[in-house]
């Protein structure tokens, strides 16, 4: 049985599709990247496997469970994390509390009112800001550190949930290209270290071909290809769609 | 049949003017997201202004029109000289200090007209021509009345040409959808928007200036017409001038009936609209979410890691409050009694606004029903004061726990006036039920417990009770529970992300400053030995944003802070002069001008800078 299967969920704006019907499984462990021109829905997609948008129609199932139109909280608990395009944190709070709150919403201890919550689950955020590399800037609050470094916090968050499946919208936008590729490799290497499959969108496609079991591309909101890198890198439709930035797929 | 038509004209004819002074603060708050809290002063000085021009010149129409027309200008002058000499300045401050900022000169425009015009109420006549009736369906139908009705279609179809046939209009409109696309655009801001605080204020002053023959001019309608004006602009949509005009046919067709069908309901009767129509369009009727101005409070400001280093400051400060005032005499233990019940107060409202980044305008809601549920359960079930004290943060949960699931998903102005809402009804039922709240009159008789009767006993008694509260509140903010509170207000969608219950967190928030605003009501009752309807009216929810605003939102110490200085000041100014709400006015604005991030917050930066230096 696939890890998440995706069946034909669709979400309209004013009457325009900006994801049609889109099905695809995950297995257990893939990395699968989904892929496609700025506005194809890829951001949609996400928001409907995690619950932040309801799908006007098609199921989501996440291990068995049906979570369409879940909230974003339940699946979270159910193992799904996420990153977002624009970065999403707790800005007036330094990087260690950021992810101390993640962990106290993981072991669902948000409704306790007398403990200290920044001497609570101390030593794990510590671990996960080690692993991440944002240990150093422990104390840093997140309000005001730069975009790739927020980009490691946000991982962080999410890896602080314990997830099965991770989902990463544009890891690395905004990022130099060298940043691009440490990040992407960051993300993982730890995920396939703990076991958890990625589902990402991601523009570089140097990151997307060292990384992806599996690719995806979208486009207006469809599926347009599907499969191994090198099968979708030959792809005349694929090729069509990027025309004009065919540089990307010089590599 | 014929009463039903009556009504209805009378409904429209109301809903002139509330249209006038809501499209005003409408387009006002389009284009520059201020939420002017001083636009009901507009209003108010626009019929006093005109009943002085009226008086002055000649009895004829044109006396009259000439009259009604000057007034406008002057208050869209007014409006604009109060732009440019002090919104300017501070709009790129939170805009929880614009509010201050306008909160200020409410204060200074309601000492200024009680000393020019005095407090009686005015009225002028109609004006010559129009003094007649017309009958309508048999019943006689004022003439002027049937003019006023015209004016709100008249003054809408005028402002739809001004928006959409002028160069200046669309300017406006595309500020209103996106301000930063005008400043791209290479057009002179600061012009633009004291244009606008100039055409939003002689709307106000129009209103106002009409009305006149109506409804006398009186001292009071500062805040009760900013209360129906903020309803209307909310109910309409932020923003949306049409949907001024059809929330104010609403409104005052709704009120027009309302006083004939259920005469007992008719204050709460707007604002149950109101909440039903925020329940179900949280942006109103015509608004969209984009003119939703930055939640308020939401500016991410650490609080520090709440390590205890705060105790250097607080044991040694207690143990002074706990001494010196019984010292200075009686009347000192009194003024620092109310100072440590208010400080509690403001805390509860700091509580949801700063961690919790809730604005509420109506805060004394949860007061008010703390003091009233404290003197019912000494009146009624001759409960001791214990219980009573007991009595009173529990009723006052009880109330957020029921409003609790409207308000709070909601967010900034729409949330803010929908606890305003609230705290219009509850103040409405403890003024219209006379038969249990004893209605104006209040309820009588409220005191402490023989043992705690002396002074200085009940004072020690509210400083170990509000500084607990105080420490508990401290504690639930750097607990779990406040750091989701403030991951929710910092990152909402990461916070649902990461499994945690936004709802269910925003609720609780609610709830627990509710509990500790109903208990400093409920010791300011035992304290005053009385309970009174003004302690639900909106100028106490106006007082606790003032103490919270004062101190700084971005620190606990604010609220204490706050509230001395705001007592501080209330006692030290009257004792010179009557005008104590005019000097406290200006120095709001200026400590607003002065220090835009409260006193507390400007000294914790400068205490940090001093530290950095050294
Ligand atoms: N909230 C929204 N309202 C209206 N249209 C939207 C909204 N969100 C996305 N869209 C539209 O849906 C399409 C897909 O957007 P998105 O999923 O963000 O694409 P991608 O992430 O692939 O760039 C775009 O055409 C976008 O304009
Ligand atoms: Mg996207």
């Amino acid at each position: 049985m696939s890890l998440l299967a995706v069946d034909g969920i669709a979400k309209a704006y004013g009457g325009v599709e900006a994801v049609a019907g889109v099905s695809f499984a995950l297995a257990e462990g893939e990395f699968v990247a989904l892929i496609g021109p700025n506005g194809a829905g890829k951001t949609t997609c996400f928001n409907m496997l995690g619950g932040q948008i309801r799908p006007d129609r098609g199921t989501v199932r996440f291990e068995g469970h049906d979570i369409t139109g879940a909230s974003p909280r339940r699946i979270a608990r159910l193992g799904v994390a996420r990153t977002f395009q624009i970065t999403q944190s707790f800005a007036s709070m330094s990087v260690r509390e950021n992810v101390q709150l993640a962990l106290i919403a993981h072991h669902r201890r948000v409704f306790s009112f007398l403990p200290r919550a920044a001497a609570l689950y101390r030593p794990e955020a510590t671990a996960l800001l080690e692993r991440v590399g944002m240990a150093d800037q422990a104390e840093r609050q997140c309000g005001i550190l730069a975009y790739g470094d927020l980009k490691r916090v946000e991982l962080a968050l999410a890896l602080a949930q314990a997830p099965r499946l991770l989902l990463m919208d544009e890891p690395t936008a905004g990022m130099a290209a060298q940043e691009r590729l440490t990040l992407m490799a960051l993300a993982a290497g730890l995920a396939r270290a703990q076991d958890i499959s990625l589902l990402f969108t991601e523009h570089d496609m140097d990151v997307v071909f060292a990384h992806a079991d599996r690719i995806i591309v979208l486009d207006r909101g469809r599926i347009l290809a599907e499969g191994p890198p090198a099968a979708v890198r030959a792809d005349r439709r694929v090729r069509e769609v990027y025309l004009g930035s065919g540089a990307m797929f010089a590599a | 049949m014929d009463f039903v038509v009556i009504q209805l004209l009378n409904g429209l004819a109301s809903a002139s003017s509330l249209f006038l002074v809501a499209c005003g603060l409408s387009i006002i708050f389009g284009v520059t997201r201020i939420v002017n809290f001083a636009h009901g002063s507009f209003y108010m000085l626009g019929a006093y202004i005109a009943y002085s021009l009226v008086e002055l010149l000649p009895r004829t129409p044109l006396g009259f029109w000439g009259g009604v027309a000057l007034a406008a200008l002057a208050v869209g002058a007014i409006g604009g000289a109060v732009e440019i000499a002090l919104l300017k300045r501070i709009y790129r401050a939170p805009e929880l200090f614009q509010l201050l900022a306008t909160f200020g000169v409410v204060l200074v425009v309601a000492d200024l007209a009680l000393k020019i015009w005095g407090a009686e109420e005015l009225l002028a006549p109609r004006p010559p021509g129009l003094r007649g009736a017309v009958m309508i369906l048999g019943r006689a139908f004022p003439q002027y009345d049937l003019l006023l009705i015209a004016v709100g279609p008249v003054v809408l179809a005028a402002l739809w040409l001004l928006f959409h046939r002028t160069r200046w209009g669309a300017l406006v409109r595309a500020a209103t959808q996106d301000r930063d696309m005008v400043a791209a655009l290479g057009v002179n801001q600061g012009r633009l928007f004291t244009g606008v605080f100039f055409l939003g204020s002689l709307l106000a002053g129009l209103g106002g200036a009409l009305q006149l023959p109506r409804e006398a001019a009186n001292l009071q309608m500062d805040l009760s017409t900013i209360a129906e004006a903020f309803v209307i602009t909310v109910v309409g949509g932020m923003g949306s001038i049409a949907g001024a005009y059809v929330a104010a046919l609403l409104v005052a067709v709704l009120q027009a009936f309302g006083i004939v069908v259920f005469p007992k309901i008719t204050l709460v009767l707007i604002f149950l609209v109101m909440a039903v129509v925020l329940a179900f369009r949280p942006y109103g009727l015509f608004g969209r979410a984009a003119a939703e101005p930055r939640a308020a409070g939401a500016e991410a400001q650490p609080l520090g890691a709440g390590d205890g280093r705060a105790w250097r400051w607080v044991v040694p400060g207690l143990a002074l409050l706990a001494v010196l005032p019984p010292l200075a005499g009686g009347y000192a233990v009194s003024v620092v009694t109310e100072i440590v019940i208010l400080a509690l107060f403001a805390a509860s409202l700091h509580f949801m606004m700063g961690p919790g980044g809730m604005p509420s305008f109506g805060h004394a809601a949860f007061f008010g029903l703390g003091a009233y549920g404290a003197a019912l359960a000494a009146r009624d079930v001759g409960a001791p004061m214990l219980l009573g004290l007991a009595v009173a943060p529990v009723a006052a949960a009880l109330l957020a726990l029921a409003c609790g699931w409207f308000c709070v998903r909601l967010s900034g102005v729409y949330l803010a006036m929908l606890t305003l809402a609230v705290a219009q009804i509850v103040w409405s039922v403890a003024f219209q039920w006379t038969g249990i709240t004893g209605g104006d009159n209040g309820i009588l008789g409220v005191w402490p417990a023989d043992w705690a009767r002396g002074k200085t006993v009940f004072y020690l008694l509210t400083l170990l009770l509000c500084g607990g509260s105080l420490w508990l509140l401290r504690r639930i903010v750097f607990a779990p529970f406040g750091a989701a509170l403030r991951g929710g207000r910092d990152a909402p969608r990461r916070a649902e992300a990461s499994g945690i219950d936004l709802t269910a967190v925003r609720w609780t928030g609610f709830v627990i400053a509710a509990l500790f605003a109903g208990l400093a009501g409920g010791l300011f009752a035992y304290s005053k030995g009385s309970v009174f309807p003004t302690y639900i009216a909106i100028s106490r929810s106006i007082d606790a944003l003032l103490m919270v605003l004062l101190g700084g939102i971005g620190t606990l110490a604010g609220p204490p802070v706050g509230a001395v200085v705001f007592v501080g000041l209330q006692e030290e100014i009257s004792r010179y002069t009557d005008l104590w709400r005019l000097l406290l006015g200006l120095v709001i604005i200026t400590l607003v001008v002065a220090f835009p991030e409260g006193i507390a917050g400007f000294a914790a930066r400068w205490r940090r800078r001093a530290e950095g230096a050294t």
